[in-house]
């Protein structure tokens, strides 16, 4: 950029014709040199990014040995799935990532569904005490969740639903960011839309069910993408909500993997691999609707 | 229309007819929402607020009749006590000030000029390098936490390269020396002079306080910075593209060069990404637990324990639920008065009086008063309105 403008400004002063074509020329060779610069940058900063999960995938498939004396390398001297064999066969990751999944799946689905559900009431249903709803998930929003940590171990520990998937899938079911993203996106829906429908004699339900939810796809796959990456991610939950084997999640799982447990010395190979398992769902749910997540943080500043 | 300026009131009947059970299916669509965030956050809360003003020891429900109430006791232990669990509150808040100072400014920065870098206007595939970014952001802290805790093994990728080009490598993850104080040792400082040796903070010598991140947290750093910076590249780049070009322009015509329209017409522009990124950065920064969790549990030397992880330690660990859940409401306390006093220094504030007389027009060069001459004198790039100085702009850089 600077070496461009610089030469735009120089542009500016009066020149006879001759010395401004040379100048313009210089200009274009300084405008190809500067592009070939920015590439070059961006391509090493690039690599510095992605190079890790490359080092990650090799690694995986290397014997421990290799993985210690040349961690560098991105292709496996010996190819060795040993790994991932004992990952799938002789440990307790399959009962992980079961974990991981149900979890997902119903957090997921049913906070889709209530998030919207509550995200048309604020923005279209007439109700007394609308306004304080909304005020009450807004200041919800401002609690950081570290904070919540002792908190909701001692209110699951008090209902009885410690150690069980209740304790761990009920807590995660809403997220007031969720409720506030679908407001507004009801809010930008034409109301004519629904007044039809409600002429036709259908019940709120009815409209928000078969007339307005049609419509929202594009924030009902915002919320999805939210909602399977943050409860798929999530950590600290499960630690203060659970504490029996069976009841592991993939997070939880690979988090004891790294503090050593189920293995003996270092065993990179079999941690990275349980690591890059874990990053596939999101990875594969990124590369799916990556046009709409980056919108969807970009729409963040928005709001 | 027409039905509501005739006949209002039947107009309102037929309304209301239609609209009959609004109420009802407003608080029922509402329940499920108020139901869970009152019985999984707003009961909690309280529950919490509760056991940090009393005894309760873990066994039993807090609320029932025979924990006692302490009143402060337990936010007393953790802030003025002289024993082990002030100086173990101290270290944490110490290792993540530390945190927050290098993360948030680096982490701003870095995502800045990476969404300054993409949105190079002529750019091809800037796709591809705006996912290559992002990349990191998605993946759970869990499985980086990982990759890193390799990336930075004794004979880790990172000590391998160090290697290549003759440095060798520190101890990363065992490492509990202090930036600081490794610099300060390179020029022959060991000890602190007496006066920050001695006197003390929550427990830990001024000295130490100005330790700087341990060689471990600073991974932690990187981390973070690597992981975040996508997300924050985002929110920067949709600001960027929705600043108009004519502003850009107009500041060319008038001979600014890309350096001084960075900071005098982007940046004023960028302000609200701005502000959402560094408010954003500073509620992440002193949130850290996950990566603490599963690296390294706040070893070496108590070097990279966080509040978070403290109060996580406290609680489940020690035992100690009390002075667990008042850390964590001290580190509530802490992120809103932060938030609140950085919305306050980011306030769009009047202009000052300086600054208001270098964006005046100078239609009457003759009757400059001392004061505007002095102004324009002074060695800040030139403004928008001193066009006739537009073509020396170059020149004027080069002179000093």
């Amino acid at each position: 950029m600077t070496g461009m403008s610089v030469d735009q400004a120089r542009m500016a002063a009066p020149q006879d014709p001759p010395a401004r074509a040379q100048t313009r020329a210089r200009r274009n060779t300084e405008k190809i040199w500067w592009q070939v610069a920015l590439y070059a940058l961006l391509v090493v900063i690039s690599l510095i990014y992605i190079y890790p999960f490359l080092v990650q995938i090799s690694t995986s498939f290397k014997t421990d040995a290799e993985a210690t004396i040349s961690p560098v390398s991105l292709i496996p001297q010996v190819w060795s799935t040993a790994a991932y064999e004992r990952l799938f066969l002789r440990s307790d990751f399959p009962v992980w990532f079961a974990n991981s999944t149900i979890v997902t799946i119903c957090v997921t689905v049913l906070r889709v569904f209530f998030v919207s559900l509550a995200g048309y009431a604020l923005a279209r249903l007439q109700f007394r005490g609308r306004g304080f709803v909304f005020a009450a998930v807004i200041a919800v929003m401002a609690v950081p969740s570290v904070v919540l940590l002792i908190p909701r171990f001692l209110v699951i520990n008090q209902l009885g639903i410690y150690d069980s998937y209740a304790g761990m899938i009920l807590p995660l079911l809403v997220d007031a960011a969720g409720v506030f993203i679908m407001k507004n996106f009801f809010e930008s829906i034409p109301v004519s839309v629904e007044e039809q429908a409600r002429i036709d004699g259908a019940g709120p339900f009815r409209i928000f069910w078969s007339v307005v939810l049609p419509m929202a796809r594009p924030a009902l796959i915002t919320i999805i993408i939210l909602s399977f990456q943050g409860s798929w991610n999530e950590l600290s939950h499960f630690i203060v909500s659970t504490q029996s084997p069976e009841l592991t999640t993939l997070t939880k799982g690979v988090a004891s993997l790294a503090s050593g447990q189920l293995s003996q010395g270092r065993q990179y190979p079999l941690k990275l691999a349980a690591a890059l398992i874990m990053t596939i769902p999101v990875a594969v749910m990124f590369f799916i609707f990556q046009k709409r997540i980056m919108n969807t943080a970009q729409g963040a500043l928005k709001e | 229309m027409t039905a509501t300026a005739t006949a209002p009131r039947r107009a309102r009947n037929t309304r209301s007819g239609i609209r009959r059970g609004e109420a009802l299916a407003g608080w029922v669509f509402t329940l499920p929402v108020i139901l869970i965030l009152g019985v999984f956050l707003l009961i909690p809360v309280l529950m919490a607020l509760w056991v940090s003003v009393s005894d309760w020891t873990g066994r039993g429900s807090p609320l029932s009749a025979n924990v006692g109430f302490v009143g402060l006791q337990n936010y007393a232990a953790v802030t003025t006590g002289d024993g082990l669990a002030t100086r173990d509150f101290g270290t944490a808040l110490r290792n993540n000030t530390w945190y927050v100072i290098l993360v948030v400014p680096l982490q701003t920065a870095l995502s800045l000029f990476l969404a300054l870098l993409v949105n190079g206007a002529i750019l091809r595939g800037r796709g591809i390098f705006r996912t290559a970014f992002y990349f990191p952001s998605v993946t759970a802290s869990v499985a980086i936490t990982v990759l890193f805790l390799f990336l930075f093994s004794t004979s880790g990728v990172v000590n391998e390269i160090l290697g290549a080009i003759g440095i060798t490598g520190p101890n990363w993850f065992a490492d509990p020396r202090g930036l600081l104080h490794i610099l300060f040792g390179a020029v022959g400082i060991t000890d602190g002079p007496a006066v920050l040796a001695e006197g003390d903070f929550l427990g830990l010598s001024w000295w130490n306080w100005l330790a700087g991140p341990s060689v471990a947290m600073t991974v932690f750093i990187i981390m973070a910075i690597f992981t975040t910076s996508g997300t924050f590249m985002l929110l920067f780049l949709a600001a960027l593209q929705n600043i108009s070009p004519e502003v850009q322009e107009a500041a060319m015509v008038d001979g600014a060069n890309a350096w001084e329209r960075f900071w005098r017409v982007t940046l004023p522009q960028l302000k609200p990404a701005l502000f959402t990124v560094l408010t954003l950065g500073l509620v992440g920064c002193w949130q850290v637990f996950d990566q603490i969790y599963t690296g390294t549990r706040g070893q070496p030397a108590k070097t990279t324990l966080t509040p978070a992880y403290l109060s996580y330690d406290a609680s489940f660990l020690d035992q100690d639920w009390g002075q667990g859940a008042a850390i964590a409401f001290i580190l509530f306390a802490i992120i809103v008065v932060l938030t609140i006093f950085q919305r306050w220094a980011l306030r769009d504030r009047p202009v000052s009086a300086r600054r208001a007389r270098q964006y005046q027009l100078a239609p009457r060069p003759a009757t400059a008063s001392p004061a505007t001459v002095a102004a324009n004198q002074v060695p800040s790039p030139p403004g928008p309105a001193q066009t006739p100085a537009a073509d020396r702009g170059d020149d004027k850089e080069a002179k000093p």
